[in-house]
């Protein structure tokens, strides 16, 4: 398979590899300076990345890390920038991403960008067909397919279409893709934002592999740990800034350095420390059972049982596909699945989650894990997504009283630390932390008493999510009950006081949090369902 | 300052009332394109009388598009609406000629129709869930087919005088003339839309100071109205010249207020964005979007009924082939006015600008007596160079 050949260049592939290497610079980018709309979004930002190595790059929500390789990859055009990128010992003056292609660099975005109707093989292969004269042919498509998704681990046939996968899924085929390609320089943006620990440590010894290849790879990640595992060398932005590259082999190569030069202060607790005060149940679902909405003999959800108390913060751990999403969802105005049956009580009395505004009238918000698809509206304003769930509370005969609209975005703009001018930019145009506290600003106004949190810290940097934890306390401490799904164990163990696990659609057992630890968890995560 | 002045602009962008850059462009495209054909007419195109042609022909463009844009933005399409329009008409004139109607009443059973047409096609889009494409190619078909029954293939004719005035007469000169001959009427209620705009844009202010709100600085503030009101102004001074005010501009301009409104503040508009701009996001939101989808197909239904009302007053008589190609013209005008083809993206002002333009277009190569195939050769060119112009500008945008 073509894409997989380390690629042309006169590496020596023999002893002293290393030495040489490490003077053997493949990109060299040069007081890149960009701004959106007067803005600055980069500031002679200055990167070299050498060859075969594993480059981080790490920094705050809006620090400038996609636009930097946005800007490498020719999305946005040579000329629409200052500075100069040099690339394989030629000067890059990339117009569009099939330029940068041509040279060996594929980017896979933070937002994953695959056709929805299409098959893995097709998504695998688009724009780059195996075809003879424009005949595309299918037995080669599929079984070339079939080999790469070996390689990236993923176990789905090459002509499931994409819309039946995850997001984690999705990302696995996104690397494929990538490995199908002559790929000299492979930048991944945040590709284990929304893996689970196990398929993040097996994303990560893919990448591992492709310095044997002597592949090149960019990485971006709010995964401190995972970034100092696998990188040789770290550069930290911070405000559009390049702030310092390190090697791993310096002495200090900690993650409270990275933390210091990317926040340029210390965070002494990854948690905020929290005193619960536990109050009467709020939310209780009983036998709780949904079906899969096309395979519709499917149990998602098998006889689901669960409480929530005032102030409590609840954890739902499982591996992925485990059915904790389709839980949420399900209980959230019915939004997934067929044949749902089960009961919801909240504050004692029974209440109906039929329909969306069932569940808002109820006091109840499900914060989605795909805010891309479920979450926002990309090319509506932060104050219009933020009003959107909530309109009723800021208006009056079904007029919009836009100054208090306004004044509430900006209360929450403030409250949440939202990176953005102003509330009426286009929440495309934020960085993917911010949307992801957008998204949080857009149901804390619907002042709900039931927060379902699906993954919300995904894409998030340490010092958000330090303070979104703090704001999960906060809304735990007015007696809000809270939920929190979460495939990091780490922070479920951080933040809940109570742990459920969920395998195969079963609530296979709860700890507390004192009890909990991330083996017994494992363990009840595993359980065989039935 | 110059923070002062950017963050003035995008309040005022909130409150919904303030002009974008885009709509600056696309206003500075329609002066460029009356100034071409100020000269090439001649001073021709500025007539009194042309401009009093010019609001007259394109009156059912401005009604039809601003349904349309909803439509759009909405995510959806509606080729339904001028066959519709000659449906209408047939259904307007045989009220009144042949049941004996009075006209009022015959405009309300008009219009009352137009509302059944959007329920029937808001329930396939809506509630069936059959794409707005397919239901209005049908809606094409069937209401020209029902307008060629209804009218058995010919026309009629002879409309009362009173219902001719709702597409083609004017205000009576209640005031008077000028010395100079023009109607006292037209320049005051020009001044009264003047008027109008000012209180209603200081009562904004006064709002955004009241909270402590930035403000647009007051030189920029006095020089925007002072331009806008000069427009209007020389707009009124010239209709005064003709014949006065045409009873259907103030039906336009009723429409015009009325649904910047409705887009802009109220929570219906916003769900038609919310809905065009993430569809599933929307649901998940809580919108009622089967609702919001059925209550637009039945309101451009009742809209275009309005239209199909005003252009069979304005030809005194229905045919069965009124209306054709209105749905295209509707169309452009709202994607020459901005709005984007996925939906979620769309303005009134833009709108009722871009069905200026191809009004403009229109007058301007009649009057210079170009021949009509070419005039349709070039409209088509120029919707597709603002939208392509459009396009690029939006994507340059991202970059600067
Ligand atoms: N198309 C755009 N238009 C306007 N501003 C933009 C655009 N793209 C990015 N920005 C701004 O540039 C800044 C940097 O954004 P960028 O997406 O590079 O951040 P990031 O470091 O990748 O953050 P995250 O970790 O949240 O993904 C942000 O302030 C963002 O709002
Ligand atoms: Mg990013």
């Amino acid at each position: 398979m073509a894409g997989c050949n380390p690629p042309g260049h006169r590496t020596p592939k023999s002893q002293g590899e290393w030495e040489l290497k490490d003077n053997d610079v493949i990109l060299r980018m040069t007081d890149i300076t960009k701004s959106f709309g007067g803005v600055n979004a980069l500031t002679d930002v200055s990167l070299s990345v050498n060859r075969g190595q594993v480059h981080g790059i790490v920094g705050e929500n809006g620090a400038g890390k996609s636009t930097l390789m946005n800007v490498l990859s020719g999305v946005w055009p040579h000329g629409s920038f200052e500075g100069t990128i040099e690339f394989d010992g030629k000067t890059a003056d990339y117009r569009s991403i099939n330029d940068s292609e041509r040279d060996g660099i594929v980017i896979i975005h933070q937002e994953l960008a695959l056709s929805p109707h299409l098959s893995i093989a097709e998504n695998i292969f688009l724009g780059n067909e195996r075809a003879s004269h424009g005949i595309i042919d299918w037995n080669e498509t599929n079984e070339d397919a079939r080999v790469l998704l070996e390689r990236v681990g993923l176990m789905e046939a090459p002509t499931t279409p994409i819309i039946q996968l995850g997001v984690g899924k999705q990302q696995l085929v996104e690397i494929a893709k990538a490995f199908s390609k002559e790929v000299k320089l492979l930048i991944l943006d945040e590709p284990t934002a929304a893996l689970n620990d196990e398929d993040s440590a097996h994303l990560l010894g893919l990448i591992s592999g492709l310095r044997d290849h002597g592949i090149t790879c960019i990485i971006i990640s709010h995964k401190l740990a995972e970034i100092r595992a696998i990188s040789d060398t770290i550069t930290v932005l911070r405000d559009g800034k390049t702030v310092e590259t390190f090697s791993m082999k310096d002495k200090d190569n900690s993650e409270s350095r990275m933390i210091r030069s990317m926040v340029g202060r210390s965070l002494d607790n990854l948690y905020p420390p929290r005193t619960p005060k536990i109050g009467d149940e709020v939310l209780r679902v009983e036998n709780w059972n949904v079906y899969h909405p096309v395979d519709t003999q499917r149990k998602v959800v098998d006889d689901a049982s669960f409480t929530v108390r005032a102030g409590e913060i609840v954890g739902m751990a499982g591996l992925m596909g485990a059915g904790r999403t389709e839980l949420a969802m399900s209980l959230f105005g019915r939004r997934y699945g067929t044949k749902i049956s089960g009961r919801v009580f909240k504050n004692g009395d029974e209440v109906s989650t039929r329909t969306v505004n069932d569940a808002i009238d109820n006091g109840i918000a499900y914060i989605t894990e795909d805010r891309k698809r479920f979450g926002l509206n990309l090319i509506g304003t932060v104050a219009a997504n933020i009003s959107g769930a909530g309109l009723s509370s800021l208006s009056k005969w079904g007029v919009i009283d836009l100054h208090d609209e306004a004044a509430e975005a900006e209360r929450l703009r403030t409250a949440l630390n939202i990176k953005t001018d102003t509330v009426v930019k286009l929440v495309g145009k934020l960085s993917g932390g911010n949307q992801q506290k957008v998204l949080l600003a857009k149901w804390l106004h619907t002042l709900p008493d039931v927060l379902l949190l699906d993954e919300p810290t995904r894409g998030v940097d340490v010092g958000a999510k330090y303070e979104i934890y703090g704001l999960i306390n906060e809304l735990a401490g007015e007696g809000k009950a809270m939920v929190v799904i979460s495939s990091e164990l780490s922070e479920l163990l951080g933040i809940c006081d109570r742990i459920y696990t969920i395998s195969e659609g079963r609530i296979t057992g709860q700890r507390d949090r004192k009890d909990a630890t991330q083996e017994n968890l494992m363990e009840l995560m595993t359980l065989g369902g039935k | 300052m110059a923070e002062m002045v950017k963050k003035a602009n995008v309040l005022g962008r909130v409150r919904g009332g303030g002009v974008n850059v885009r709509d600056y462009g696309l206003l500075g495209a329609l002066v460029v394109i009356v100034m071409f054909f100020q000269f090439m007419t001649h001073g021709k195109l500025l007539y009194s009388g042309n401009v009093n042609n010019l609001i007259m022909q394109n009156a059912y463009v401005v009604i039809l598009a601003v349904g349309m844009v909803m439509v759009i933005i909405a995510g959806h399409i509606d080729l339904s609406v001028g066959s519709l329009v000659a449906m209408i008409g047939a259904i307007v004139a045989l009220a009144i000629k042949d049941w004996g109607m009075p006209w009022p009443l015959a405009i309300v059973i008009a219009l009352l129709a137009g509302a059944l047409v959007g329920i029937w096609q808001g329930f396939w889009v809506a509630y069936v869930g059959i794409p707005a494409f397919i239901v209005t190619l049908a809606g094409m078909l069937l209401f020209r087919g029902l307008a060629i029954i209804f009218l058995t293939g010919g026309t009629i004719g002879g409309l009362p005088e009173g219902f001719v005035a709702v597409g083609a007469r004017w205000m009576p000169a209640w005031l008077g003339h000028f010395a100079d001959g023009r109607d006292v009427l037209t320049i005051l209620i020009g001044l009264i839309a003047i008027a109008g705009m000012v209180v209603a844009q200081m009562r904004a202010r006064g709002k955004l100071k009241a909270r402590g709100l930035p403000r647009t600085p007051l030189a920029l503030f006095i020089f925007k109205n002072a331009a806008i009101g000069a427009i209007i102004f020389y707009f009124a001074y010239l209709l005064s010249g003709y014949r006065g005010t045409p009873y259907i501009l103030i039906v336009l301009s009723v429409l015009v207020v009325a649904y910047t409104f409705v887009l802009n503040r109220t929570v219906f508009g916003r769900h038609i964005y919310a809905m065009g701009g993430n569809r599933f996001a929307a649901v998940m939101s809580g919108v009622k979007t089967k609702k919001v989808d059925f209550y637009i197909f039945v309101n451009i239904g009742v809209l275009a009924a309005l239209a199909g009302i005003v252009s069979t007053a304005r030809a005194a008589g229905a045919v069965s082939s009124a209306g054709t190609f209105y749905e295209l013209d509707a169309i452009a005008a709202v994607f020459i006015g901005g709005a984007a083809v996925q939906g979620g993206v769309g303005r009134i002002s833009g709108t009722v600008t871009g069905a200026l333009i191809m009004g403009v277009l229109n007058q301007g190569l009649s009057i210079m007596g170009v021949d009509s195939a070419w005039q349709q050769v070039i409209k088509g060119l120029v919707l597709l160079l603002a939208v392509a112009f459009d396009v690029t500008n939006r994507r340059r945008a991202g970059d600067r």
